[in-house]
């Protein structure tokens, strides 16, 4: 699988209309200049030898070098990716906190107004495009009512007067196990809009999910005799039923926490957060291929981790257990 | 006298299931609501040059003097930073979005549906290659492969269609293949094979059409999906140019001026998310209907 991810990057990279050792000899280089930038870069071997080189670089770590700033792709991803994951790890919580309780109700009293709601709000988050949300949030809590900073993680004044903790990169983590308070409410503050942005559609894909893998179950025989036994409905769903009923959920996460990923690419950019999908976005302006490559495969191969951890969970499942 | 006979006792249950069909797709009022919807937009895609009031603002007339005027009864939703009336535009951009959605859903589906089916029914070697080489495809997050093949050829509308194609047609291809696998076993395929059909008939006349249901919902569900793909990707600037009158793109550019004039970003986004919500609706309604577990009358 990792190495199909590696080919397909690969020969899309080789295919490219544009030459790549221009891009990195600079916009006024001559010919000669070029053709050596060629032979430094490994382009003059043939595509097999190249390959191989690509894939031993990859397996040690090394994405290449910035046609842009000449500089290692996987130390600038380590800047910018723990901003994105802060991200999609609050959005994906929230999905959890607000689509399961909702998924819950919406299958409990089928077909009432609450399940007509739900469903409605869940099928609607899904087809909300996160760019134009993102815009609309800016305009009414930035523009009109002044709650919330239209972007940045943390203010200007904030990161001149203290030194931001730097643990794992994700900021509002960071400050809160340092146990700075100040910061912790200054990067909260800023990461409320993105995270509600981005939070949209795994809302509605686990609200959507929970309520038919429980309506499924709910007409399971193990459901009736639960019932009989006179178990109160509270332990029925929100235990017996409900457990079933992850398996389906967690699939359904780590679909949409793939989709929450790449979603990033289009709301970092509007809220200035500076992640990988800003990197992203500046690297196709530039069309600097590896670090749009870089950013292809770090997440490509993180949703292939994604699936793993969803499948060895499913797993535990005894039903499942081969 | 025989011939119509017969004719008429195969097609009538089929038209009393498609009856029943209708009947509950008309049952639940939003799946109504959102069809109802469809096909408005797309009478909209097919007359909108002719409904919309400024035709050629659609394209190059641009009137700097009225730049960024807010909606009004010469300009409903107001115009653009070029003067350009957003009404006419978002109504052109109904065609642009739904051209292009349903020919890169319908070219996705046509190569997934025979990879599958081809994958799907004959088994061995050839099932292994091209199922391997789907899962490659799915091992990216779609709209990513979309995003990363879309920037290395280049921005242009056909551009993020064919990227859109390549991330999707695997979708369609392990749907077929798992429909197919479970129909090769079927008394009235083995039948088939037994009287000496060809496998290519076998393929085309029993497999696909028996798996038509599960492919229909998954269109319909992608539809919403292919939409806001182009959106983004138009966003990102990796999709259609100006002056195309694209939704995703028209967002962008309003992103420098929604401030002052939020009419600019607030239509062409509500227009994704309405033509995107109707979709999705029936595709779901599709779902509950066809799907013989929650189908009920």
């Amino acid at each position: 699988m990792l190495f199909g991810i590696i080919l397909i990057t690969f020969i899309t990279s080789r295919v490219i209309p544009s030459d790549p050792a221009a891009k990195w000899a600079g916009p006024r280089a001559t010919p000669e200049q070029i053709e050596l930038a060629r032979s430094e870069l490994g382009f003059d071997d043939p595509y097999p030898v190249q390959f191989v080189n690509y894939v031993v670089r990859i397996v040690h770590g090394d994405l290449g070098k910035s046609l842009r700033t000449h500089s290692s792709v996987a130390d600038e991803l380590k800047i910018f990716v723990p901003a994105t994951v802060e991200l999609v790890l609050l959005a994906t919580v929230i999905a959890f906190i607000i689509g399961i309780p909702l998924g819950l109700y919406s299958a409990r009293y089928k077909n009432s107004l609450i399940d007509h709601f739900s469903r409605f709000f869940a099928i609607g988050a899904v087809s909300l495009p996160g760019f134009w949300v993102a815009l609309g949030l800016q305009l009414i809590f930035y523009c009109h009512l002044g709650w919330f900073p239209v972007g940045g993680r943390v203010s200007v004044i904030t990161s001149l007067m203290y030194e931001l903790p730097n643990i794992t990169g994700m900021l509002v983590f960071d400050s809160f196990i340092t146990g700075n308070w100040y910061i912790f409410k200054d990067a909260a503050w800023h990461i409320v809009l993105p995270v509600v942005v981005l939070s949209l559609y795994p809302i509605g894909l686990v609200t959507r999910m929970t309520r038919s893998a429980l309506l499924e179950i709910l007409n399971e025989d193990y459901i009736t005799a639960a019932r009989s036994y006179g178990l109160s409905e509270r332990l029925i769903l929100g235990v017996y039923a409900l457990r079933n009923s992850l398996g389906p959920t967690i699939t359904a996460i780590t679909l949409s926490t793939g989709y929450t990923l790449v979603s990033t690419f289009l709301v970092e950019s509007i809220f200035g957060w500076p992640g990988m999908g800003n990197y992203l976005a500046t690297a196709i302006i530039a069309l600097d291929y590896p670090a749009i490559m870089g950013v292809t495969i770090f997440s490509a191969v993180s949703y292939l981790f994604l699936n793993l951890i969803a499948d060895i969970i499913v797993s535990l499942d005894p039903r499942v257990r081969l | 006298m025989i011939n119509s006979l017969m004719l008429k006792k195969v097609i009538e249950p089929k038209i009393r299931e498609l009856r029943v069909s209708m009947f509950l797709l008309n049952k639940n009022m939003l799946t109504k609501a959102a069809y109802i919807a469809i096909i408005i937009l797309i009478v909209i895609a097919i007359f909108s040059p002719l409904i919309a009031p400024y035709p050629g603002d659609i394209y190059i007339d641009n009137h700097p003097k009225n730049s960024l005027l807010s909606p009004s009864v010469e300009h409903f939703f107001g115009t653009d930073e070029l003067g350009r009336d957003i009404f006419s535009r978002v109504l052109y951009g109904t065609r642009i979005s739904l051209i292009a959605s349903l020919s890169t859903v319908l070219i996705a589906l046509l190569i997934g549906v025979t990879l599958g089916a081809i994958a799907g029914s004959m088994g061995g070697w050839i099932d292994e290659v091209i199922m391997r080489i789907t899962d490659i495809f799915l091992s990216f997050p779609p709209l990513l492969l979309a995003i990363t093949i879309a920037s290395l050829l280049g921005p242009s509308l056909n551009n993020a269609k064919a990227a859109l194609i390549i991330a999707w047609w695997p979708w369609y291809a392990r749907l077929l293949r798992s429909q197919a696998i479970s129909i090769k076993e079927r008394q009235f395929v083995k039948a088939a094979e037994a009287i000496g059909t060809s496998q290519l008939k076998i393929i085309s006349r029993h497999i696909i059409p028996n798996c038509i249901s599960p492919i229909i919902i998954q269109a319909s569900m992608d539809m919403g999906a292919v939409i806001i793909s182009l959106a983004g990707l138009g966003f990102l600037g990796l999709g259609a140019q100006p002056p195309i009158a694209e939704w995703g793109l028209m967002v962008a550019t309003s992103r420098n001026y929604f401030m002052n004039a939020p009419w600019y970003s607030l239509f062409p986004g509500f227009a994704i998310f309405l033509t995107v919500l109707s979709f999705n609706l029936v595709g779901d309604g599709l779902r509950e209907i066809l799907d013989p577990k929650t189908r009920k009358i």
